[in-house]
């Protein structure tokens, strides 16, 4: 988009997968992804369902452990790293469909975000939060499985930010949200990330997510066929003509 | 009064108040016990078939406790209660989560596993003869007008309503109870956050397991060890948390009570032998008529 954008290319690496390779018992999912994201960036990673997103995500957030290749996060191997050391480090998943927890309050769905930080910024951190979504501080005592997708989409991303995220991936945010909302939702990340979160966005909902991405990735079954800056990817031909069909 | 063409007794009021008080006391062990088992039902998904067998080792330790180093049935609950947890724990997250690899249905054959070593051990270390705890206490207690409760029964019945309320606000109000209850409902959503879910489980096993030690403390004064007692009370427990609702504290406490004092007004109907057979029969109601119990969720 502008010059400040471009700028960004060059600043250190942040995130890097090199032949990474991931499944579920016999099946591999993952035929080696090599991909970076640098500091300060949004990277967009674009497929149709069974490309191997999700299971990107779940091998970086330390659910599944990889079959081969590596992952290193500002230089550290973190291969195989269990859950709670991924987000010690700062590394933060909005998972797909949400995963709030439903029987608890809005206010107890964030406190359990800071879970690994402890109580020390937490009702600092729960004001950051309602002020980026005012609309959970007007349902602070309600339960979490009584919200719309929208209110729960922003639940799921306020619950990230409580854990003081350097990197945050969103997995399939706008699934499920009306246009209005999904709009809301891609300038919302975009405001996230000009406050200095790096962020990694999985999506099926390329045009809107190559708009606010600096660079982009596409899979097809489990490897990645087309890279490059966001601002190439959306007049590039073979885009329109291997992924969308057009 | 005829009932299915058994003759039923008369009695006047006081003589049914004073069993259904009795009723309340022998509740409150129940639901104690059954406090355990939802819990561990509630966030593991898995029927803890070891509770019954758990429930007869911590009893065995408080009569050991007392007859070894003469300390005090409920003083010893300092003691078991804390050994509960991490003998709990130390099962969950060492043995059962490791032996069954995460499916459900392998948890439950392990806990089954687990039951039949620990009561097979009790029978050839400590062999079928009854142990009772003699303390100067047990007989002395408060007149309640209708019925004589001694302090045995008293301190089962707040007992089980401490243990139920420090559970509850354990679980509302500090970090380690609210992962529980996300773990419970969310697993990886939890494990997002960067809960520790193996850990969670291994807790919520010991607390389980806590709460059964407290009820030994509680049973101790008042009923004989043996190696089967532990049977005896889980397959009550289970109906508690049946009629209470899988999963519910509070389903828990009222079920453990309704329980009670329905077995003591069958027995003082039906007699000794028959009057058990009201908490069969409440169970099969329950499942009939309402399979989510009093306090389930509909899920």
């Amino acid at each position: 988009m502008g010059p400040l954008r471009v700028s960004r290319k060059w600043r250190a690496a942040m995130l890097k997968l090199k032949n990474l390779q991931a499944g579920y018992g016999q099946m591999k999912v993952l035929h080696g992804v090599d991909l970076t994201i640098s500091d300060g960036e949004i990277v967009a990673l674009l497929g149709s369902n069974g490309a191997g997103k999700s299971t990107l995500n779940n091998n970086l957030s330390g659910v599944y452990k990889p079959t081969g290749g590596q992952i290193l996060f500002e230089g550290q191997d973190i291969t195989g790293m269990r859950s709670e050391s991924v987000v010690d480090l700062g590394i933060v998943q909005v998972p797909e469909g949400r995963r709030i927890f439903p029987n608890m309050s809005i206010r107890e769905n964030l406190e359990l975000g800071s879970y690994r930080r402890g109580k020390e910024r937490r009702t600092e951190n729960i004001d950051k939060v309602v002020a980026i979504f005012p609309r959970l501080k007007e349902r602070f005592g309600q339960l979490a499985g009584t919200l719309s997708g929208g209110e729960q989409q922003m639940l799921a991303i306020g619950r990230a930010m409580m854990s003081e995220p350097r990197l945050l991936i969103l997995d399939e945010p706008s699934l499920g949200l009306s246009p209005l909302l999904v709009e809301e939702m891609f300038s919302l990340i975009q405001s996230l990330n000009k406050e200095g979160l790096s962020i990694f966005l999985v999506e099926q909902n390329v045009m809107q997510s190559l708009e606010i991405a600096d660079r982009a990735y596409v899979m097809e079954n489990g490897s990645v066929v087309l890279s490059g800056a966001a601002a190439d990817l959306i007049d590039d031909p073979d885009l329109k003509k291997s992924y969308l069909g057009l | 009064m005829e009932f299915l063409g058994i003759t039923l007794p008369s009695y006047g009021w006081p003589t049914i108040a004073g069993s259904a008080i009795s009723g309340v006391f022998l509740g409150s062990i129940y639901a104690l016990v059954a406090l355990g088992l939802t819990l561990i039902y509630g966030v593991l998904h898995i029927i803890n078939f070891a509770h019954g067998a758990l429930l007869m080792l911590a009893m065995y330790a408080v009569y050991f406790l007392w007859s070894t180093f003469g300390i005090d049935p409920y003083l010893a609950m300092l003691i078991v209660v804390p050994g509960g947890f991490f003998f709990g724990y130390g099962l969950q997250r060492f043995v059962i989560g490791k032996a069954s690899h995460g499916r459900d249905e392998i948890i439950l054959l392990v806990t089954l596993g687990v039951s039949i070593v620990i009561e097979n051990a009790a029978l050839f270390f400590f062999s079928a003869t009854e142990r009772s705890v003699r303390v100067p206490y047990d007989l002395d207690g408060i007149d309640l007008g209708v019925t004589w409760a001694v302090y045995p029964e008293l301190a089962a019945l707040g007992g089980s309503f401490l243990i139920t309320l420090a559970l509850w606000v354990f679980m509302s109000r500090t970090d380690t109870g609210k992962a529980i209850r996300a773990v419970a409902k969310e697993r990886q959503g939890a494990q997002l956050m960067g809960i520790n879910v193996e850990h969670i489980f291994a807790v919520t096993f010991g607390i389980g397991v806590a709460c059964v030690a407290a009820a030994a403390s509680l049973l101790v004064p008042t009923y004989a060890v043996h190696p089967q007692i532990g049977s005896l009370f889980v397959l009550i427990a289970f109906t508690v948390v049946v009629l209470g609702g899988m999963g519910s504290f509070v389903g828990a406490l009222v079920g453990g009570f309704l329980i009670g004092i329905t077995e003591q007004l069958g027995r003082l109907y039906l007699g000794e032998s028959l009057g058990v057979i009201t908490i069969s029969v409440i169970f099969i109601l329950v499942l009939l008529f309402r399979p989510t119990g009093l306090f389930g969720a509909k899920s």
